[in-house]
């Protein structure tokens, strides 16, 4: 590959990327909220296609084109997957953070989706991003699992937002639910940090951060690239949780008194027989 | 007091409840009393307390330490402090099959025991990795990597030689 064709892709895939999210932003505010009449189709539908295109480029390079590696071999590979997820997985957690804090200072139904939402897409790029490290630890580390700090801090953050997510299905009150599962959120990141910096204040197994200059200039090109096509899936998870949870707080709060009250009727005495 | 305020309240004091957690974790010298593993010096400096409970011992493989004894499938090398003249080092003994990346001056980390015999007795061993990523480079590289891997077969076959 010419070193042409290389800027091209270094420059081309960060650009369909953060205009992807510039998209999904605009799409967030115009698109999402119940009764909308934007027709979002032809954006989703190009967003998606790019996210795939550079998917399929991501993959490829990643897979074929770039060499292997000197003592790991072919199994290092999974770092182009692995990388992306957590990077993600901590970008959602950061939004989720931010949303939390947004929410108990300016009451907004629009903030309590976003939190929704990310915690929800977070936890999902997390556990897979878990589970790949775990299949790449079995043949570099000897071992799936270990509890070093690394592995430790992460494992117990992903418990906390299994629990935010808990109690937001927990409690019934929209408002309640929210300044709860704010505080909990607020909580929770704690951890966000510590599973960054536990490699660099604690012994573990993980090794450091990698940097571009402990990593092969063509490796770090198809590791952007699969992480620029991640953030376009990211934001079109995003933006799909985020218009589902909207439609559900509506629902919630415009019809609170309407839902019907629990009398035993001969629908349900059928029921039973 | 407006539930507005109400809210800003609770913010206010969960974030200082979140930012108290984190500088305990990032300042209280937690990594002082829960160590993931001891090096080698630190295992030795413990004298007997370190003999009986399991524990993980890390560090680095001593070069032309590896031996591999076929009749009984156990693996003897030593784990030395780092590449420093005169480090702390601890025999190993394991039965347990080393992961593909397992050599010499590779970081390991060994679970496991060790008493008044000075014999560390591993029951699992892993490898870690470093942060970098390199592509083998030249024909040159792959013919020192092999020159090698030969010279540690033969120090090792020589060691197995009664």
């Amino acid at each position: 590959m010419s070193d042409l064709l290389k800027t091209v892709l270094q420059v081309g895939s960060a650009v369909a990327a953060l205009a992807s999210v510039g998209l999904g932003v605009w799409l967030g505010v115009k698109w999402a909220p119940p009764r909308s009449r934007v027709n979002a189709r032809p954006v989703l539908l190009g967003m998606a296609a790019l996210a795939l295109a550079l998917l399929v480029l991501g993959n490829w390079m990643g897979l074929v084109w770039t060499p292997s590696e000197r003592e790991m071999g072919d199994v290092y590979r999974i770092i182009y997957v692995h990388v992306p997820a957590m990077w993600m997985a901590m970008l959602a957690l950061v939004v989720n953070f931010a949303c939390c804090v947004g929410y108990l200072l300016k009451t907004s139904w629009k903030t309590d989706a976003l939190a929704e939402a990310t915690a929800e897409v977070g936890l999902l790029f997390g556990t897979y991003g878990l589970v790949l490290g775990a299949i790449w630890g079995k043949p570099t580390w000897g071992t799936y699992w270990d509890w070093d700090p690394r592995l430790t801090a992460m494992a117990i953050m992903l418990v906390t937002y299994v629990a935010y997510m808990a109690l937001r299905r927990f409690v019934e009150d929209p408002e309640k639910r929210a300044v709860w599962s704010s505080v909990v959120g607020i909580i929770s990141f704690v951890n966000l940090p510590i599973v960054w910096f536990s490699v660099k204040w604690w012994r573990s197994l993980h090794q450091v951060q990698s940097t571009p200059k402990t990593v092969d200039p063509d490796m770090t090109l198809a590791l952007r690239v699969n992480a620029w096509a991640s953030l376009i899936l990211l934001t079109l998870f995003l933006l799909h949780r985020y218009r589902t949870a909207l439609a559900t707080r509506e629902a919630e709060v415009a019809l609170p008194e309407a839902l019907p009250t629990d009398v035993p009727g001969p629908n349900r005495a059928s029921e039973v027989a | 007091m407006t539930q507005q305020t109400r809210n800003r309240l609770i913010a206010v004091v969960s974030l200082l409840v979140a930012g108290a957690g984190l500088a305990l974790v990032a300042f209280g010298n937690i990594g002082e009393n829960l160590v993931y593993y001891w090096r080698p010096s630190e295992m030795v400096a413990q004298g007997e307390k370190a003999y009986g409970p399991t524990i993980r011992l890390g560090g680095q493989v001593q070069p032309g330490s590896i031996q591999w004894n076929e009749q009984h499938t156990t693996l003897h090398f030593r784990v030395m402090d780092d590449e420093q003249p005169g480090a702390a080092a601890v025999l190993v003994r394991t039965t347990e099959v080393p992961p593909q990346m397992f050599r010499e001056r590779i970081g390991v980390v060994v679970e496991g025991t060790f008493d008044k015999s000075q014999v560390f007795e591993g029951s699992r061993l892993m490898v870690n990795h470093s942060n970098e990523y390199r592509a083998p480079k030249t024909d040159e590289d792959v013919k020192k990597m092999f020159e090698e891997m030969q010279k540690q077969e033969a120090t090792t076959a020589a060691a197995r030689t009664p």
